[in-house]
């Protein structure tokens, strides 16, 4: 301290005190605070309160056992690829393919073990390693060529699509063939009970997909990258982290778990169809959103996808078993999305 | 004595626009060494060919007399070399612990580390805690909360000791002080010379002559992408190395380049 130069000795006297900070937390503020902090909650106090809803105005019929696990099933699929889209959002990016990968790689799992007479753990081997290659190239189009996600996977999400018809020639493989020739691709389907509720064993699926995305994102380093990149990818570089080969990762993970659930598909649905889940794209994203996870990145908790998910399956089932038109279904989803990304952004921000 | 670093006649070019002009360049142990120039002089390029940001089209860097050629500051950081950004390099919403280790993490021991990646949360917080109470830092209330909640001052001193726990050859820092007030650029400066004291040597690129005039050991000053010379700054004043490096007054023979 004895170096300082002479305008700067007035400083010794100076006031210690940096900042003088307002006591008066008013409780909005504190909530918007703990908020901030926990961006998980907002979703659960949503599921929660949306239950209690259902359950008084749809009554027992709703909240029974049976009924609660059958949106468990419901949500399954949608599920698995919120958890997929999850770990692109937090990247920042978005992936409008999801869906497209997930059919794609069911509808090969399909053919090379239905038409073709490939066993069907290597059918399955293969589709999930295709799924890794179709996410490898969404990957490698934002890094290496620098496209925006949003127009890459929009493209990619086009010609999966149509691979996926050239490949099924727009037929479904039906229920009884896939039963004779492959059972295995309909392990999922497989249920147990407990109580009055049916447990199949995709819901037991996504939750373990859950759980271990999760402990990759919060518990290893990987997942700190994710997050840093998501948050400044600029700053991430700098600090260190080798971003383009860890944003591959993400995207080939993501294709990954894409066609896992397009395994689980098969199982949930029955057949295989090269139509089906048309929407999943969007709806992927619809749970990620309702979770609170930021469309901007770096924030938010992989676990907000699967409650996302579940506020959605609770709404449908709710509306529907209190006997609202399918419209007015689609119209509240429509108003959750908004709410969410307002409390987002209300959240964001808060200051210190 | 054996320069940390030195570069000898390295030229970069970009485009018609001859950034490094056959510059020559010198930091000695335990020294901090100020970089100062005008706007353009390419004392920012020459630090960047020192760290591996940008390759050199000709000439040769060496660390501790050992000719070295790194493709990115990652190697470079590998070798014990660290910069603090002027736009920090952390991550917002990421805990202060989190920012210091990101990009080298710690596991944990044994099956959980090794087999399940799992990071060591609690070593790694210990040590940042250690290193933020080492540098006089721990003002902060928690070593988890996010480095958004903390002031410009805070981060550039998270930033700082981030690079003097890893530093084990010598740390650049690009004008550390430049976005800070008085008093948040009393503690930085005062971090600078603490770090010196560890013997770690400093590369200091600042516009503020005050600062560099306090801190500094030596001044390199850059002018048209070379060396123009080097001072030390007990013999001229603030307006002698501001008119060395606008080109007013040529500097004596004795000191050039």
């Amino acid at each position: 301290m004895t170096t300082k130069p002479g305008y700067e000795q007035v400083l010794d006297g100076s006031d210690t005190q940096v900042a003088r900070f307002e006591t008066r937390h008013t409780l909005l503020k504190r909530v918007q605070h703990i908020l901030h902090n926990n961006p998980t909650f907002v979703p659960v106090i949503v599921l929660i309160l949306s239950l209690a809803v259902f359950w008084i105005i749809a009554g027992g019929r709703f909240f029974s056992a049976f009924n609660l696990s059958l949106i468990m099933q419901q949500v399954s699929i949608i599920g698995m690829l919120a958890a997929a889209q999850s770990l692109i959002i937090i990247t920042a990016g978005i992936d409008l393919s999801v869906a497209a990968i997930m059919i794609l790689m069911s509808v090969i799992m399909g053919n090379l073990a239905v038409h073709m007479g490939v066993p069907a753990p290597i059918a399955i081997i293969v589709g999930c390693a295709g799924g890794m290659l179709a996410g490898a190239m969404n990957g490698l189009l934002i890094t290496k060529i620098k496209l925006p996600p949003f127009i890459t996977t929009l493209g990619t999400w086009s010609i999966f699509f149509a691979l996926n018809l050239w490949l099924s020639g727009a037929q479904s493989i039906r229920s009884q063939d896939i039963d004779e020739h492959a059972g295995l691709l309909k392990f999922f389907g497989n249920a147990v009970n407990i109580g009055g509720a049916r447990i199949t064993f995709g819901v037991i699926l996504m939750i373990l997909i859950f759980i271990v995305l999760w402990y990759m994102l919060n518990k290893t380093a990987w997942g700190r990258h994710v997050y840093a990149i998501g948050d400044d990818m600029e700053a991430a570089e700098m600090s260190g982290i080798r971003t383009e080969r860890t944003l591959v990762s993400v995207y080939m993970l993501a294709g990954l778990v894409c066609a896992i659930a397009g395994w689980a598909s098969i199982g949930r649905v029955g057949s295989i169809s090269p139509q089906s889940f048309y929407e999943g794209n969007l709806q992927s994203i619809t749970a990620v959103v309702i979770g609170g996870i930021s469309l901007f990145g770096g924030r938010g908790s992989i676990m907000g996808a699967l409650f996302g998910a579940l506020i959605v399956g609770v709404f449908q089932s709710g509306l529907r078993m209190a006997g609202v038109d399918v419209l007015w279904q689609v119209f509240a989803i429509g108003w959750l999305i908004i709410i969410a990304v307002a409390i987002d952004q209300w959240i964001r921000r808060v200051s210190a | 004595m054996t320069p940390v670093v030195q570069a000898k006649g390295v030229v970069k070019r970009y485009g018609h626009v001859t950034a490094i002009d056959h510059s020559d360049f010198e930091l000695l142990p335990g020294e901090i060494l100020a970089v100062i120039g005008d706007n353009g002089a390419g004392k920012s390029s020459i630090v960047k060919a020192i760290c591996g940001a940008t390759s050199p089209d000709a000439g040769e860097i060496l660390i501790e007399g050992k000719q070295v050629n790194f493709s990115s500051p990652i190697e470079a950081r590998e070798m014990g070399i660290e910069i603090v950004y002027q736009n920090l390099a952390l991550s917002p919403a990421l805990s202060i612990a989190d920012n210091m280790f990101t990009g080298r993490e710690l596991r944990k021991p044994g099956f959980l580390g090794k087999y399940l990646r799992m990071l060591d949360k609690q070593a790694m917080e210990r040590f940042a805690r250690e290193k933020l109470t080492e540098l006089g830092l721990m003002t902060v209330q928690s070593i988890k909360q996010p480095v958004e909640t903390l002031s410009g001052g805070q981060r550039q001193g998270v930033a700082v000791a981030r690079a003097a726990a890893f530093a084990t050859k010598f740390i650049i820092m690009d004008e550390p002080t430049a976005a800070l007030g008085v008093k948040e650029s009393r503690k930085v400066l005062e971090l600078i010379k603490d770090v010196r004291a560890r013997g770690i040597p400093i590369i200091l690129i600042s516009h503020n002559m005050p600062h560099v005039f306090e801190v500094a050991d030596r001044i390199h000053i850059h002018r048209l992408g070379k060396r123009l010379c080097t001072i030390n700054p007990k013999d001229y004043t603030m307006s002698d190395a501001v008119a060395f490096m606008t080109g007013a007054k040529e500097p004596p023979a004795q000191d050039a380049a």
